[in-house]
């Protein structure tokens, strides 16, 4: 919202107050010096707006501004009336220092932890030494910029370079030849560590020959804490996602109300390509199947899962699993390649865009329930009222009309497992984009 | 690089990197001219359309109605999504509008 206020403010020259719950006092503030104009008029309301009674709102803009103490409408008033004139922000141009200044390897630790440019683990202290040595593994310039990166919309793209992106692995302890992996994730620019208020989380999958080069687990455990490099790549892309963004500081640049324990290490594994009955991720996003890349994925806030596919009501269950998956982001399949062979038998799914159609058919509720969800209500609802389709349509259903909770290209299948069952899983999360390894080496 | 050697002894000085990014640079603007009153004046009321916040500006349109009446309120909603910029809005806002509240962000 104080994007839009300024825009409004600077570019058509119409005066504007931003209304806020208080929650937000601080992301507010370093929005408002991002965009040029620190003293933007604002006020705050108590958190929450959502689901309150009118008799209770009626109290908020009654009230006092829980930050300030004043007034709620005497600060709006004022806002469209007095001060700021023609008062301007100093522009931010101070830069990042390349070194910290020297301490003793226990001080430093501390002034990493209390600067929050870890996550809470200890790192490894990134020496000039240990940053060269992972610079070595890569063909790319120390000061190539490598991508743009910020916590949310419209708070600001950070940049980086390979060194700063080096600085980030070192801390997390990956090895230097995994660093090629952890420039493209860096190179994607999409965070793993965004301040969305729904505590989300990335998710990567590794493709190609890669994942056998530097020992990648997608077996036994690919998901959980068993692999040094499903570990710190995703640990890398972590912490080079919170610091080279600029932060990642609860109640400032960070908002997830609960947070997301994969956060750690955006719960990263390679796909199980050998053992899988079709085309590994990667080759459906284009690449060859020698090509190396990684996915990146976000969100990871709903998840179901089940053990295999039982011969009647296989369908049914299925069809339960996908109605407890958040509707904006996507069911991404997580299949035991078990599991995903009983895929095949089953439902004659000899291609994952078959089961992913199946998926999409499937996925259906109420239009009124759909419309009513207060996600569907922030994200989707504004979209198609807008005529975005297929939104759009959807918006035309009856009532009780069955309508599909997903968009079909955006449900997505990945096989990881190591056959000790056919236990399979649901993540509700969203495909972002494919990026290739083989350019960051 | 698995973290089990220590880079120097215990109590002597070493130098690291620093693992924030850089910041992007920022360009100071100028606040558009306050109004000298409100009287007569046509403020909009602009929904972003998230979590009931056009709840909150009904209740803030009636705090007009009631206590300053001479202030036309209108409420216009975001043709879509917070997160994009909406220049159709703005530019009826600026055409139509002396002042504009805008609500509820996070």
């Amino acid at each position: 919202m104080s994007t839009h206020a300024i825009t409004v403010e600077t570019e058509y020259g119409v005066p504007t107050v931003a209304l806020h719950t208080d929650i937000f006092a601080r992301v507010v503030k370093s929005v408002s010096q991002v965009k040029g104009l620190a003293e933007a008029p604002k006020a705050f309301v108590p958190q929450p707006v959502m689901g309150k009674s009118d008799a209770e709102l009626k109290e908020y803009v009654y009230g006092n501004d829980p930050v300030t103490g004043v007034p709620v409408m005497q600060e709006i008033i004022e806002g469209l009336t007095q001060g700021l004139g023609m008062a301007a922000a100093s522009g931010g141009t101070e830069s990042t220092p390349r070194l910290v200044d020297p301490d003793t390897e226990e001080n430093l630790h501390q002034r990493f932890l209390e600067n929050r440019w870890t996550d809470m683990l200890p790192i490894i202290l990134p020496t000039e030494e240990r940053v060269a040595e992972m610079l070595a593994h890569t063909s790319h310039a120390a000061d190539e910029v490598v991508g743009r990166m910020q916590p949310t919309h419209n708070r600001g793209f950070w940049e980086y370079t390979v060194e700063k992106v080096a600085v980030n692995a070192v801390m997390s302890g990956a090895r230097p030849e995994y660093f090629p992996v952890i420039l493209a994730l860096a190179a994607s620019g999409v965070t793993s560590r965004g301040s969305t208020s729904s505590s989300a989380a990335g998710m990567v999958v590794v493709n190609g020959p890669i994942r056998h080069e530097i020992d990648m687990n997608c077996g036994i455990g690919a998901l959980g804490p068993y692999n040094h490099a499903n570990a710190t790549i995703g640990r890398a892309y972590s912490l080079l996602s919170q610091n080279l963004q600029g932060g990642s500081v609860p109640g400032e640049t960070y908002m997830g109300s609960q947070g997301n324990n994969s956060a750690y290490n955006g719960m990263t594994f390679a796909e199980n390509e050998e053992r899988s009955p079709w085309e590994p991720l990667h080759v459906q996003k284009g690449f060859k199947p020698e090509d190396s890349t990684v996915s990146v994925f976000w969100g990871g806030r709903s998840h179901t899962f089940c053990l295999g596919l039982r011969e009647t009501h296989w369908r049914a269950h299925v069809a339960q699993m996908l109605q407890g998956i958040d509707t904006t982001t996507s069911p991404v399949f997580l299949l035991d390649p078990i599991t995903a062979r009983q895929f095949v038998e089953r439902g004659d799914f000899d291609t994952k865009e078959k089961l992913i159609h199946w998926a999409w058919e499937t996925a259906k509720m109420p239009a009124a329930e759909y419309w009513d969800l207060q996600l569907v209500q922030n994200y989707v609802y504004p979209r198609a009222t807008f005529g975005e389709e297929p939104m759009a349509s959807k918006l035309k259903a009856a009532p009780d009309e069955l309508i599909h909770m997903f968009n079909e290209d955006a449900i997505e299948v990945v096989v990881v497992g190591g056959e000790t069952n056919g236990y399979w899983q649901i993540q509700g999360t969203r495909y972002n984009k494919t990026v290739s390894v083989d350019d960051w080496r | 690089m698995d973290g089990v050697d220590t880079p120097t002894k215990s109590g002597s000085l070493i130098t690291v990197h620093n693992p924030v990014g850089y910041p992007p640079k920022v360009s100071a603007k100028t606040a558009a001219p306050r109004l000298d009153s409100l009287d007569g004046k046509i403020v909009y009321l602009v929904d972003c359309r998230f979590d009931d916040s056009i709840k909150l500006l009904k209740q803030i349109e009636g705090w007009f109605a009631d206590l300053m009446p001479s202030v036309e309120t209108r409420i216009i909603s975001l043709n879509n999504t917070y997160q994009k910029d909406d220049p159709e809005t703005w530019k009826e806002i600026q055409a139509k509008g002396d002042g504009a509240i805008f609500g509820v962000g996070h």
